[in-house]
């Protein structure tokens, strides 16, 4: 206990600490209190923050060792963790790490990925498209799957004369609307995908399947009662992003399952945190994807016109997807 | 020491920062404050674009998407990782390592919410965080965050060096630190309590009463003694 040094010790070095207080204080103000014209709050003295840091927790480490009062300790420790956490803070810049991302490094993260994203589509595409081959030989398998009341609202949306009789598929203020909705109703659905991997699986596994068999059900059916041309031509094109960016959410959630299941040399808990960054990489792609399906749901598979050049456009965007995610992102050889 | 859930950083600098997470409690309150701000939000938002009729709709869909799933995102990046229910309680989320949480991380922990919340009212949240040691939810884990309390500010405290009373039992240092803590307690402290803490240390008190003014006075003779 040395209280004698510890009060000269806190008149050595007090200026110090109160001029890092204030500078911190100011730093953690928002842009509008500190440009507010009613009580401008003065910037306080500019400090070289890695070197007063540093002093402070020299401070910190002396005040510990010599026992000095607990308040006093108390009150350094928390100056050193505000400074921490200010000079540890990353600078670089969200929103152009982002477009480099989807420039290549998304396409160039799913082709590394290949073996959950490949898992995942299997897990989707191959219950989608065996329902849709068993409803045209088995017609009622339908209603096992969603109930007449769905089914019939189904065939009353697509029904071809109803859009003949008005002209557009939907009227057009309401485009905004459907916009809205997709958004909220798909993207939740891949977020809610992407997190259900984190028990065991179970969840990605679970919306994947489900989504197979019941879109399958619903393709199907369409096909079978024969409005082959206002179902496919609606849903094809902006299914080249949409279904697309489901098995992707999909994939995300394996992958969080595959740090809980399978670890390898690692903790599952450390597993998790590295298996963690790779999903939400994933995820950013998959908010892109269902942003621009929902988009195309919204605005362009609505709109009519002669559906072959619905059939040639989604034509050319599942080829621009296909291409994006086999060509893009390879010259980054060190990424 | 090992009762409490402090644990230390290591820092490059040499020296171990002490941080304390925030247990289940403090942070179901201070979510329920966000989910009551985040509801608010929702309604009004509803209520004023609903007279733009469908397409004002739309646009709520929208809104009240985001305001779902990137509320908190929004504050943990831009508002020193505190939502305003966390706010009032003084917590924050950081990295496990106490520094800044980190988009990527931020973005994981809030998708998670949505299994931390199954089977019903964060069920497995509560379970992690009451199973691991920095009281994680799922999300957190995956994130590699914690939340912590922030430290309060303790003003320093005038000592009271007028009277010193020689301890009758020979103290280490662990307990000279106990009863200097103690000393700078009586603040925040009632004077019942601070009587009843004082009441267990019988061999320093010799039963007297009331017991604390003994205490303090001792807290002033180990300060005092290295005054010498």
């Amino acid at each position: 206990m040395s209280s004698i040094r510890q009060t000269q010790f806190i008149e050595k070095h007090q200026d110090l600490w109160l001029k890092f207080e204030a500078w911190l204080d100011y730093q953690e103000l928002s842009r509008w209190q500190k440009n507010s014209k009613k009580k401008p709050i003065e910037a306080p003295e500019d400090i070289d923050l890695p070197d007063v840091y540093r002093k402070i927790c020299h401070h910190f480490a002396l005040a510990n060792s010599r026992m000095y009062n607990p308040v006093l300790v108390e009150r350094l420790n928390k100056l050193v963790v505000r400074g921490h956490h200010k000079l540890y803070s990353t600078r670089t810049s969200f929103l152009a790490n982002i477009i480099n991302y989807f420039a290549g490094g998304f396409p160039a993260l799913v082709r590394k990925e290949w073996r959950i994203v490949s898992i995942a589509a299997a897990l989707f595409y191959v219950p989608f498209i065996a329902a849709i081959i068993v409803i045209q030989f088995n017609p009622d398998l339908v209603y096992s799957v969603m109930d007449s009341s769905m089914v019939d609202q189904l065939e009353d949306m697509y029904e071809p004369e109803r859009n003949q009789r008005f002209g557009r598929e939907r009227e057009s203020d309401t485009d905004l609307y459907m916009f809205g909705f997709y958004i909220k109703h798909n993207i939740g659905i891949d977020f809610k995908m992407f997190a259900g991997g984190m028990l065991f699986g179970i969840g990605a596994l679970f919306f994947l399947l489900f989504n197979g068999v019941f879109l399958g059900a619903a393709f199907g059916h369409m096909t079978h009662i024969g409005y082959f041309d206002s179902f496919w031509g609606f849903v094809v094109g902006h299914g080249a992003f949409e279904l697309n960016a489901m098995v992707l959410a999909g994939a995300a959630g394996l992958k969080l399952a595959e740090a809980l299941i399978m670890p390898g040399r690692k903790s599952r808990g450390l597993a998790l945190i590295d298996n963690g960054k790779v999903a939400v990489k994933l995820m950013y792609g998959v908010v892109a994807m269902s942003l621009i399906a929902a988009f195309l749901e919204a605005f362009w598979s609505s709109a009519v016109m002669p559906v072959i050049i619905k059939y040639v456009v989604a034509a050319i965007l599942w080829s621009l997807v296909a291409m994006y995610f086999v060509y893009l992102g390879r010259e980054n050889k060190h990424q | 020491m090992a009762l409490d859930t402090l644990y230390h950083v290591s820092t490059p600098e040499g020296i171990s920062l002490r941080l304390s997470p925030a247990g289940p409690v403090p942070r179901i309150l201070a979510w329920s404050i966000d989910i009551l701000i985040r509801l608010a939000i929702t309604v009004v938002i509803f209520a004023s674009l609903a007279v733009f009729g469908k397409t004002g709709i739309g646009i709520a869909l929208i809104l009240s998407f985001l305001l779902e799933w990137f509320y908190p995102v929004y504050f943990e990046l831009y508002k020193n990782g505190q939502t305003p229910g966390k706010k009032n309680f003084n917590l924050y989320v950081t990295m496990e390592n106490a520094s800044p949480i980190t988009p990527g991380a931020s973005i994981i922990r809030n998708l998670l919410r949505f299994v931390d919340f199954l089977p019903f009212l964060y069920g497995f949240g509560i379970i992690s965080m009451l199973l691991t040691k920095r009281f994680q939810r799922l999300g957190d884990l995956v994130a590699g965050t914690v939340v912590l309390h922030k430290a309060l500010d303790y003003p320093a405290i005038e000592e009271d060096k007028t009277k010193a009373i020689t301890p009758p039992v020979s103290l280490n240092l662990a307990e000279q630190q106990a009863l200097i803590k103690y000393q700078q307690r009586i603040p925040y402290l009632t004077s019942d309590r601070a009587e009843e803490l004082a009441q267990i240390a019988t061999p320093l008190t010799e039963n007297k009463n009331p017991a604390t003014p003994q205490l303090l006075g001792i807290a002033n003779w180990i300060m005092g003694s290295a005054n010498k």
